[in-house]
């Protein structure tokens, strides 16, 4: 059986627990250091590691099951929606309206309770665990649908966009009571701790950075154990799956509900770093991204997508800033790029380059 | 003596055509039975009624006189001890020979069982005395999709003993393999029948020759023939549905 944690997994984490590392020690030198991590910067940093935390979602159940969804933007959203909600109660009284009881957004249009769905949402352990159960619960029972009625393929996919869509206008209607079009948002601290300290700013990176290495970990562990080999076995011939006595779509749902809860985990660490969370996040253009960061660091890898969306949200980071008008066309020809070159990725061609870096001597000597 | 398999009034049409046509058969724990009929005659989808794949417009089929598994789907009639064997050899690709094997051995198929699975060492023998029976040993940690076809054909009939099933469907075992390889598998599945029930579809007349056993001709969906080889090939309708052709 395979290991749990091989040479690229092992490289990857060294990596990351270095920067994790340093960072914090970087943040805390002299403005003047050359070295020096503004602030500022800690946070965006943070937000990457989500990003990649929301790849290996993917990757388990793209790359392994073979599960392509389009929706997995709207896990994220919803964990950080529940966590959004526990920063708004965590406001409490220190709103533009001091209202001690409701957030400012229901002040504003008039309401003059607390709706249910909001109890339990001012202790931090509910939304923390909200944060994973409710995306957990939307993937159980839409894959317990999906799949028991053998929906693959493109329409599978079509239906979690669509889902993410159905979501995204559900999200910015007011009466809805998440905040409508603005969102959830002036967050001030999360269990007492004020998210502008820089202390807490490191220490949001450092918990990610943590949570991203339990996800790959977790997302091996499953991979390289026999109910990881029946999920490529679903992929490759799932009829001769089912033949075998395998329940497919029990495997599917287990797959789908899991990577749903990752992605809600990303989400629930992306919003107190960014300071905002709003219905754009259902977007369907994020959920078709973090399939192109996947398949750019090469699927069915795991590290290789979180490699994958560090690369593309650092490269966006960058054009957006500089050539705001390409980035679009960019990601795009990044797309293409790896569809025609690189089908299995940055990952796939590294490990390509140095196996022929490998075996060059050898064939050099063989004639003689 | 009760049948092991017994197909009672089977009917299933497809867009008014008629693939299976009040076919009745029955077939006794531990029997080898070829089942050959030209294209169209219904075999394969036969195979696809007791699996659970295809659901039938009418009839029964019945498993040891009790269970009805028309009602069940493929994993449910899986589990109840029915192996089969496709056309295409399925292997699965990208896993190397011996998961194949390990994949299909008999075991628990629930996703936490096989998430926390373990192999131990009496598995381990069983994968090994597989592969030695298939003869695919020193390929054992290759991947199946670099398997010739005969190869191929080899696993999938090693997976399907793995699975320890009290019945084989086997489709076409012969596809594809030298005639030294043809006569391999009709002796192995000659060797397997007797413990098992064994029921071979085939076009082969030279490998269903070799399997020597009792042959149902299947003609427009139902049976038209039943006995020894040479006892259907010698009659005349047989002749001119079939080896006339």
């Amino acid at each position: 059986m395979s290991k749990l944690i091989d040479l690229r997994m092992g490289l990857f984490l060294a990596a990351l627990f270095i920067v994790t590392v340093l960072v914090p020690i970087a943040s805390t030198l002299d403005e003047g250091s050359a070295v020096a991590i503004p602030s500022y910067l800690i946070p965006l940093m943070g937000k990457y590691l989500c990003y990649a935390i929301l790849a290996v979602a993917l990757d388990l159940c793209w790359g392994y099951a073979g599960i392509l969804s389009l929706g997995h933007g709207a896990f994220f959203a919803l964990g950080g929606y529940a966590i959004g909600m526990h920063l708004m109660r965590e406001i409490g009284a220190r709103g533009v309206y001091a209202n001690p009881d409701l957030p400012d957004f229901m002040v504003f249009l008039g309401w003059d309770e607390l709706p249910w769905f909001w109890y339990g949402f001012d202790w931090f352990p509910f939304a923390a665990v909200m944060a994973l159960l409710v995306p957990g619960a939307l993937a159980f029972v839409f894959g317990w649908f999906a799949f028991r009625s053998r929906v693959s393929g493109v329409y599978l996919s079509i239906i979690t966009q669509a889902l993410t869509f159905a979501l995204l206008l559900a999200f910015f209607r007011n009466e809805m009571g998440f905040g409508g079009n603005n969102g959830l948002t002036d967050f001030r601290d999360v269990l007492g701790f004020s998210l502008s300290a820089p202390s807490t700013r490191i220490a949001l990176f450092v918990l990610t950075a943590l949570a991203l290495a339990a996800c790959l970990v977790i997302a091996k562990a499953i991979t390289v154990s026999k109910a990881g080999k029946v999920l490529v076995a679903v992929r490759d011939a799932e009829s001769r799956t089912r033949f075998m006595g395998y329940r497919v779509e029990n495997y599917s749902v287990f797959v789908f509900t899991v990577s749903a809860m990752m992605a809600g985990l990303a989400g629930a660490l992306y919003v107190p770093q960014v300071g905002i969370i709003n219905p754009g996040e259902f977007a369907p253009a994020n959920s078709i991204e973090i399939v192109v960061w996947v398949a750019l660091g090469g699927r069915g890898t795991l590290v290789g997508a979180a490699i994958g969306a560090l690369v593309v949200v650092a490269v966006e980071s960058w054009l957006t800033a500089n050539f705001p008008d390409l980035w679009l066309f960019a990601l795009g020809a990044l797309f293409i790029v790896v569809v025609l070159w690189m089908p299995n990725g940055i990952l796939g061609l590294v490990e390509k380059l140095r196996f022929r870096r490998a075996k060059a001597p050898a064939k050099t000597e063989a004639p003689a | 003596m009760s049948a092991q398999l017994f197909l009672d009034g089977v009917h299933r049409s497809f867009d008014g055509f008629k693939a299976i046509n009040n076919l009745t058969l029955s077939v006794d724990k531990g029997d080898l039975r070829a089942v050959i009929g030209p294209n169209g005659a219904g075999k394969t989808t036969m195979m696809d009624i007791i699996t659970g794949k295809t659901r039938p417009d009418g009839g029964e089929v019945l498993w040891n006189m009790s269970t009805d598994l028309t009602r069940l789907d493929e994993a449910a009639v899986a589990n109840l001890g029915i192996g089969r064997k496709f056309q295409k050899p399925t292997v699965f690709e990208t896993h190397s020979v011996e998961d194949n094997i390990r994949l299909a051995l008999k075991a628990p198929r629930g996703v936490f069982a096989t998430l926390f699975h373990r192999s131990d060492k009496a598995e381990e023998a069983r994968v090994t005395a597989l592969l030695d029976q298939i003869r695919l040993t020193h390929l054992r940690t290759e991947d199946a999709a670099n398997l010739s076809h005969g190869q191929k054909q080899w696993l999938e009939i090693g997976m399907l003993l793995a699975q320890e099933p009290d019945l084989l469907l086997v489709d076409e075992p012969a596809a594809g393999m030298t005639d030294a390889e043809t006569m391999e598998t009709a002796e192995l599945l000659k060797s397997i029948a007797g413990q098992r029930t064994v029921i071979v579809v085939e076009h082969d007349m030279d490998f269903v020759r070799a399997l020597d056993c009792r042959v149902t001709v299947l003609h427009q969906g139902s049976v038209l023939a039943e006995g020894s080889l040479d006892h259907v090939s010698a009659r005349d309708d047989v002749i001119e549905v079939y080896l006339g052709r």
